[in-house]
């Protein structure tokens, strides 16, 4: 297919998406009891509306938008305000969240509401409409999505890039949702389209996903610009700017963002909960989840309400395997291993991977081989034995001189040591470190 | 649910099949037809002098090194590499000092796996080179009266106290024979192993498919022994061009020596090698140039180890000189 359909370097992990791959999407049952953090996305924390013993209904905003980059937080479930306290959050630390005992016997059924004709809309309207719905990027990140939809006065933007790459093994959320929903993405780019005033859109697929192709391409609109993009399979090729390298072959300059070269990515899930918030006028309470790995019995794709637990998420997936060694929040590149089942799925939560202790990367360590796989694994052209090496003593700044700021944490280097030195964990504590120095100073 | 406990650990969760253990392995497998080669032309003495260097080599692992540094199979392709770089004939006792020099002062010294600027088995050639000249220039001859299982040379020498065999049927290696005596040697012979020469430099087609194999695994870095390759090639045909008589045509030059098991097995060392694959081109480069250099104008017939220690020593100044260029930077060419 010639230039424009990779990018250089990265890895090939074995994908293990079979396990899921044509797995229908499921609703899953409503648990318990559903918590809901009041930080689900990238930003401020949103601030609290409620009260313990208040009663909500299903979609009743609990929290409000704290600042510009920060999002509404919304009940997933009808039921009271059981606590409003710090509780195990997937990113490892605890944190304030509101808990909701559900109604066992109610229907579900949220409250009337106007449901907005986007017909009649300007751009501006459609990115108030999303933005009261809590929408964010659901493929990880969970920036607010209409801090993207409404770029600053004078950028000149060409092109949405609607990210359905899916690099993460195992995961595969995206690939249901383009191959079931076709229709729906098709709308929410069209949404975007007229929010960004762009009039080309790119959907960029990798190839393992032939039926999710196969279905965009039936359904494209006939009277826009819209075009599909087999890519190769490699990780990380869903990377922001990867993806736009690999489709455009526009490289964003160093510590500039996508919009620098004209270029809005927006990952396909959350493109098609903005089709969603129009559908139905639901803001986003629930998301589709892939549960799976080696330790998992049933590997599922589920409609799950944000805010489930994970003991009721991998119960609704027949629970865990005798061998089951590591759960992870996210897919196994970039995710997050927690060990405590009560944390909640939060609106980034692509999935759940409980690997088996085959499928665990060892933890035998040897000495830097100085071999250079790391160099040519980077997505980023970072030297990661060096850094690796500065890391080891603690030179982070002189790390910043070698562009620490680039790397964003992928992975691909430490997957391919053949030594297992967590280079990349290395990295996000130097990180961590210039931020403390920096704030210090 | 099982009660085994979960494993919490940064990200990424997946790692490559390939550990180091793996690739030094891999390593030592791979040299196993070039071994039994070895074995075929130069008989038992070739397999008495390989386990000698592997003894000296592990021996000292084991005992001044790290715990369970064995099992990473580095000191294992260290005695190997040194022992197929002896002569058949050379005293035991003799190729066991060398592994263990090679280990001790190639490796441990600087710090282990991964911290050693030289490649050690090189190290331990140059130190025997330098202490036991003769020995280490002492070249037997398989064929004649001798039966294949008789031992050559002195192999059986006590430390300090050899005493030269005067029957033992040697003879100059291909690269000696045309410098010192103007008398070259069939290509042939050359590619297939049967000439004088240390035990694994002679049998040059089989060390370039084992070596190929490690290639393709990507357990080696294909540029260095390409650009060495290449480099020796050109210049040395572009002599031959000018002075048939004087110089040596390409192919003698590539097949002759130890430049093959130098290109692929030692010069490749991860650890003694540059990490940027631009530093590899150059790292190969300099080797080939240092290679025709010494071999035409220098004093020694061979030089393919000091050409190999001597960029080893650049290592460093390469890998700075060869930074990759980092997305969505511009270089100082101007190139993005």
């Amino acid at each position: 297919m010639g230039r424009g359909l990779k990018f250089r370097h990265g890895v090939h992990p074995p994908d293990s998406k079979d396990l899921t791959a044509q797995v229908r999407i499921r609703r899953m049952p409503f648990p318990d009891e559903v918590v809901l953090p009041l930080k689900q996305h990238a930003g401020n924390p949103a601030r609290l509306l409620v009260r313990v013993g208040d009663r909500v209904e299903r979609g009743d905003k609990l929290a409000e938008a704290d600042g510009v980059i920060s999002a509404p937080v919304h009940a997933s479930a009808a039921g009271t305000v059981a606590s409003v306290s710090l509780w195990p959050h997937p990113d490892g630390s605890f944190a304030p969240a509101v808990r909701i005992a559900v109604e066992p016997y109610s229907a579900q059924v949220p409250r009337p509401r106007i449901i907005p004709d986007w017909h009649g809309l300007t751009a501006g309207e459609l990115v108030d409409a999303v933005r009261t719905a809590g929408v964010v990027g659901l493929g990880g990140a969970a920036f607010p999505t209409h801090v993207k939809l409404s770029p600053p006065q004078g950028a000149k933007l060409d092109v949405l890039i609607i990210n359905g790459c899916e690099c993460e093994p195992y995961l595969t959320t995206d690939h249901r949702t383009m191959a079931e929903y076709p229709e729906r993405v098709q709308l929410g780019i069209r949404i975007m389209m007229r929010c960004l005033g762009v009039n080309r859109a790119m959907i960029g697929i990798e190839r393992n996903k032939p039926d999710a192709i196969e279905a965009l391409r039936r359904t494209l609109p006939s009277d826009l610009a819209v075009t599909v993009h087999p890519l190769t399979v490699k990780y990380p090729q869903g990377a922001e700017k990867m993806l736009i390298d690999a489709l455009l072959a526009r490289r964003v300059p160093s510590g500039k963002l996508p919009m620098d070269v004209g270029v809005v990515v927006q990952n396909v899930a959350s493109v098609a909960t903005i089709a969603e918030v129009f559908e139905t006028g639901l803001p986003l309470i629930e998301r589709i989840v892939t549960v799976t790995g080696g330790g998992v019995k049933k590997p599922s794709n589920l409609i799950v309400p944000v805010g489930t637990k994970l003991r009721d998420l991998l119960a609704a997936c027949g629970g865990l395997t005798d061998d089951a060694r590591g759960i992870i929040f996210g897919g196994p590149m970039m995710g997050i291993a927690l060990a405590n089942v009560n944390a909640p799925v939060l609106k980034g939560t692509t999935g759940v991977v409980v690997l088996s202790e085959a499928e665990c990367r060892p933890p035998e360590s040897y000495p830097c081989i100085r071999c250079g796989h790391c160099l040519d694994a980077c997505p980023v052209f970072l030297n990661p034995q060096l850094l690796g090496s500065l890391a080891r003593s603690g030179r982070y700044l002189e790390m910043e001189q070698h562009h620490l700021g680039d790397c964003m944490l992928c992975g691909c280097c430490s997957y391919v040591c053949p030594s297992n030195i967590p280079l990349s964990q290395l990295f996000q504590a130097a990180k961590a470190a210039v931020k403390r120095q920096k704030a210090a100073a | 649910m099982s009660t085994a406990p979960l494993i919490v650990s940064a990200s990424p969760h997946l790692g490559s099949p390939d550990s180091t253990p793996t690739i030094m392995w891999s390593v030592v497998g791979s040299l196993v037809p070039v071994v039994a080669a070895a074995i075929f032309f130069f008989g038992p003495s070739a397999a008495l002098v390989i386990l000698a260097a592997v003894a000296g080599a592990m021996g000292t692992e084991w005992a001044f090194g790290p715990p369970h540094a064995l099992q990473d199979g580095s000191a294992a392709i260290t005695g190997l590499l040194l022992g197929l770089i002896l002569p058949a004939g050379i005293p035991l006792w003799m190729a066991f000092v060398g592994g263990a020099f090679g280990i001790a002062f190639g490796k441990l010294v600087f710090g282990g796996l991964g911290q050693n600027v030289f490649n050690p088995a090189l190290l331990g050639r140059a130190f025997l080179q330098a202490a036991f000249p003769v020995a280490m220039t002492t070249w037997p001859l398989r064929g004649g009266s001798q039966a294949w299982w008789s031992l050559a040379g002195d192999n059986l020498a006590l430390p300090f106290m050899s005493a030269r065999e005067t029957d033992a049927l040697t003879g100059a290696t291909p690269l000696g024979l045309f410098k010192f005596e103007a008398t070259p040697t069939e290509t042939w012979s050359l590619m297939l192993g049967a000439t004088g020469g240390s035990l694994g430099e002679t049998s040059g087609l089989l060390i370039l498919a084992c070596g190929g194999y490690l290639a393709l695994r990507n357990y080696l870095n294909w540029r260095i022994p390409v650009s060495i390759f290449a480099t020796v090639a050109l210049v040395a045909g572009g002599l031959h061009l000018v002075d048939a008589g004087r110089y040596p045509g390409p192919l003698f030059m590539l097949f002759s020596g130890g430049l093959i098991i130098g290109a692929m097995y030692m010069a490749t060392d991860v650890v003694t090698s540059p990490v940027t694959n631009l530093g590899c081109w150059l790292f190969g480069f300099g080797i080939g140039l240092l290679v025709v250099i010494i071999r035409v104008w220098g004093g020694l017939a061979e030089g393919v180890m000091y050409a190999i220690l001597l960029m080893n020593a650049l290592v460093p100044f390469i890998n700075r000189a060869t930074q990759p260029t980092v997305f969505g930077t511009v270089n100082q060419r101007g190139r993005t």
